[in-house]
């Protein structure tokens, strides 16, 4: 079995006075696509953004390969080696496309190339220069997930990455995490979408009220597609 | 019946204030008392509204040289003279109110001081001013008729009349309908908005009421100590009365008088130090800032969990 | 009136715009990144034009070197200020940010008050530049060309930086959206350091300039502070570029204002942001908020 890459252990987040996780424990393997599911509110984001420092307060354990990120700044924890899409994937306006892409500095060496970048998102590359939020929603994806891979970071943290979008453009996003996965990327992603979920992921991990309360593979959620109902009350 | 916390600390403090020109010299309680309305009156718009006017020199100067101006060449007596002073004020807050409510925040802040900057070079080139030497010799008169404000204790008297009649008012002001309106503004003030209220009108009205006593504060100031000069319009002087209220607390009732107090006592003792005073005054500003945003009464308020 | 009275207030007038440009400039960037206004940067402007006459009566060393280790010191000392006293109060209301600056401007005023009185401290225009030129409708002293010249250069390069440059992206992300910027790797605490020290350095760099034209004066920096926050709430600190055009065109106005009604110089610029505020409460060049 491949080592851990990331190993969330008694996470406990807070936003203020409000107490938003409570010891939350999963861990994700080397090359696995690991998706969130849960409730809005459940804590899938803050949990996202618990792992990239984000949180107000934090407190337990967050190791990546071994390397505790407990205390580390944000930045300190992204150049560790993780490319980080936000929920409403934070693209500057007042950068170009361009400018977005090239803004993160490069974490680790094996990043993909420009060319590489080029081939898996062709919209882009048409787009260069003009500025970040005149990019259509599915594109703003895009961009938020080259930027990411451009830092060189092997784990990525998606959230969110096909709310509000067309399903032929929440198709390429899912072409392009199988592509990743091929490529040997571990992918952690919140997801709302189950048969997205399903079509991407290897393992789904559902929260409610700020915990974990299962874990299932594709197989136990074939066998049992109500399973995940009970939690995402659809 | 048990009087509230604060009840019982302004009896005291009237009592204690009754009984110090015998121990302190009046002078200086009258220009502690002064501040101390000055303090007062800025906090309700600090405090209270959440607008930081960084230009309230301008009110307390200019009822300072009104009511310097009315006493001295039109021979107005004291009641009127001060009276004149407070309505400039008045108008004035009108007009640097209605302008700087235009803008939130810093920029609140920023207008206000340019506002206030314009008013100083007015009066410094204002033929009625003196320049550079203000008003000087403003004859004292007697109050109403009867106190004779030329006699330290009395005015003392007269001064702490003033002052408690204006920090009654303040405190009938924020504990009123308006007041609970005001405080929902400064806390967040696009609920407020959405909940119907005309925020502009209402803070438009802080501003005046603010400027209005604080012109209070100016006037009596002017006359007790027969002079109104450009350092009453000064940047400087719309800074100390943000220092004031800091130290002694933002939005609390006491605070600003406590804050008035020890700011004015500090500038007494620095001043025959031979120490910078305005430099001593800036890392007081910097240490509260960093350290004590809850001012002295604030903090004791936050232990005590009381409101005072 | 003549042609000569007339360009020479005008030039009188863009120099007062020079400074007011840098300043403004110096106030929009700490905005954008720190989310204060910096009380302090009209003292910083003057504590520059005192190091610039320190250096020349302590230590001998003239105009050119001190127009480029002043910004240096000063950056550094602005650093310092940002990380002892300014990163306290990230998070808190940016009203705090103006009342520590306030503080902070107090204290360095009054030392230098205290040691110097209010009157000015004089400094000698640089050799290389004494004298003038006459262009024929005007006499144009050397030294005040450059200050003018200067400060524009100085303007667009900061500019061009930000607006340009791939450290002005990161600039302009951090400005945007700190959170995401950090994110994605930047070291947004360094970068808005960084950025405060700069801007600290360009008021140095303004009041090293001031010297030869104003004196050393402990009073100079509060009196351009008070004028510079009209302009920035006239031009609005949203854009670096309106801040910057503000700072000319209010000086140009100025020197206009010299000219046909001298009287009222010194107010013109605040008559100017009361009419703004009325008919266009965001800043000429401001979004809506």
């Amino acid at each position: 079995m491949p080592e851990a890459v990331l190993s969330v252990n008694g996470l406990d987040g807070h936003y203020g006075d409000s107490h938003v996780l409570h010891g939350v424990n999963f861990s994700i393997r080397a090359g696995e696509v690991v998706t969130l599911v849960g409730r809005n509110g459940a804590g899938k984001t803050s949990t996202l953004r618990a792992i990239m420092g984000l949180l107000p307060r934090r407190s337990g354990s967050i190791a990546l390969r071994g390397r505790q990120l407990i205390g580390l700044p944000p930045h300190r924890i992204a150049r560790a080696g993780i490319g980080y899409v936000p929920d409403d994937r934070g693209i500057f306006a007042s950068l170009s496309v361009a400018e977005n892409l090239a803004l993160p500095p490069r974490a680790q060496a094996g990043a993909l190339s420009d060319g590489e970048i080029d081939a898996l998102f062709p919209r882009l590359k048409e787009r260069r220069a003009s500025p970040g939020t005149k990019l259509s929603g599915g594109e703003q994806q895009m961009l938020a997930i080259a930027r990411a891979l451009r830092t060189g970071a092997r784990l990525l943290l998606l959230d969110e990455p096909t709310e509000g979008l067309a399903p032929v453009i929440v198709q390429q996003i899912g072409a392009i995490l199988r592509d990743l996965k091929s490529r040997g990327y571990t992918v952690l992603l919140v997801e709302q979408n189950v048969h997205f979920a399903a079509s991407v992921a290897d393992r789904h991990i559902v929260m409610e009220n700020g915990r974990v309360v299962d874990s299932l593979d594709n197989a136990e959620l074939a066998a049992d597609p109500g399973r995940l109902d009970r939690f995402l009350g659809v | 019946m048990r009087l509230p916390p604060l009840a019982l600390l302004a009896l005291a403090a009237l009592a204690l204030l009754l009984a110090a020109p015998w121990v302190i010299y009046p002078a200086f309680l009258m220009k502690a008392l002064c501040f101390a309305l000055f303090a007062a009156a800025f906090n309700l718009l600090l405090g209270y509204a959440g607008l930081l006017s960084f230009g309230h020199a301008a009110f307390f100067g200019g009822a300072a040289y009104v009511t310097a101006h009315a006493a001295k060449v039109w021979g107005w007596p004291p009641e009127l003279a001060i009276l004149g002073g407070t309505l400039a004020a008045a108008l004035l807050g009108l007009a640097m109110g209605a302008l700087a409510i235009r803008r939130q925040g810093i920029y609140f802040a920023m207008t206000t001081l340019a506002l206030a900057q314009m008013l100083f070079f007015l009066f410094l080139q204002a033929p009625f001013t003196g320049g550079e030497d203000g008003i000087q010799g403003v004859p004292q008169g007697r109050l109403l008729g009867l106190i004779d404000l030329g006699q330290p204790t009395s005015a003392y008297y007269a001064v702490l009349a003033i002052a408690a009649l204006g920090h009654l008012a303040l405190y009938r002001i924020i504990h009123s309908p308006f007041g609970q309106v005001l405080k929902a503004v400064r806390d967040n003030e696009a609920r407020a908005r959405s909940l119907g209220y005309e925020v502009d009108r209402y803070k438009l009205t802080a501003f005046v009421l603010s400027a209005t006593l604080a012109g209070l504060a100016g006037g009596t100031k002017a006359l007790v100590f027969q002079i109104a000069t450009l350092a009453d319009v000064q940047w400087q002087m719309s800074g100390e009365v943000v220092l004031m209220t800091l130290l002694g607390g933002i939005g609390t009732v006491a605070g600003p008088a406590v804050g008035a107090f020890l700011s004015v006592g500090l500038e007494s003792a620095l001043a025959t130090s031979g120490l910078p005073v305005a430099a001593v005054i800036g890392a007081v500003f910097i240490a509260c800032v960093l350290v004590f945003r809850r001012g002295l009464v604030g903090e004791i308020g936050a232990r005590l969990k009381i409101r005072i | 009136m003549s042609v000569q009275v007339l360009s020479g207030q005008l030039l009188l007038g863009l120099i007062n715009g020079a400074f007011y440009a840098l300043l403004s400039l110096g106030l929009a960037v700490i905005f954008g990144v720190l989310g204060i206004i910096n009380f302090a940067h009209g003292a910083f402007y003057m504590v520059g034009a005192f190091a610039a006459w320190g250096l020349a009566t302590y230590l001998d060393v003239g105009y050119w070197p001190a127009l480029v280790l002043v910004p240096l010191a000063m950056g550094l000392l602005g650093m310092g200020v940002e990380r002892l006293m300014l990163k306290r109060l990230a998070g808190l209301d940016p009203l705090y940010g103006l009342l520590a600056t306030f503080g902070l401007a107090l204290v360095l005023e009054g030392t230098f008050r205290q040691v110097y009185g209010s009157s000015g401290q004089p400094y000698p225009v640089p050799e290389a530049l004494q004298g003038g030129v006459n262009l024929g409708f005007m006499f144009l002293p050397l030294y005040r060309g450059w200050v003018v010249a200067a400060s524009i250069v100085v303007c667009l390069a900061t500019w061009l930086a930000i607006e340009r440059t791939a450290l002005g992206a990161r600039l302009r992300a951090v400005t945007e959206r700190p959170d995401v910027a950090q994110a994605l790797g930047l070291n947004v605490p360094l970068l808005v350091t960084v950025t405060f020290g700069v801007a600290v350095a360009l008021a140095a760099f303004a009041g090293v300039m001031a010297a030869p034209v104003y004196q050393a004066n402990p009073l100079m920096g509060s009196n351009l502070i008070i004028v510079v926050f009209a302009v920035v709430v006239i031009g609005g600190m949203g854009s670096l570029s309106g801040a910057i055009l503000s700072g000319y065109g209010l000086g140009l106005a100025e020197g206009m204002t010299k000219v046909f009604y001298p009287p009222a110089a010194n107010i013109v610029v605040f008559v100017i942001m009361a009419v703004v505020l009325m008919v266009r409460p965001a800043g000429l060049f401001g979004r809506a908020s």
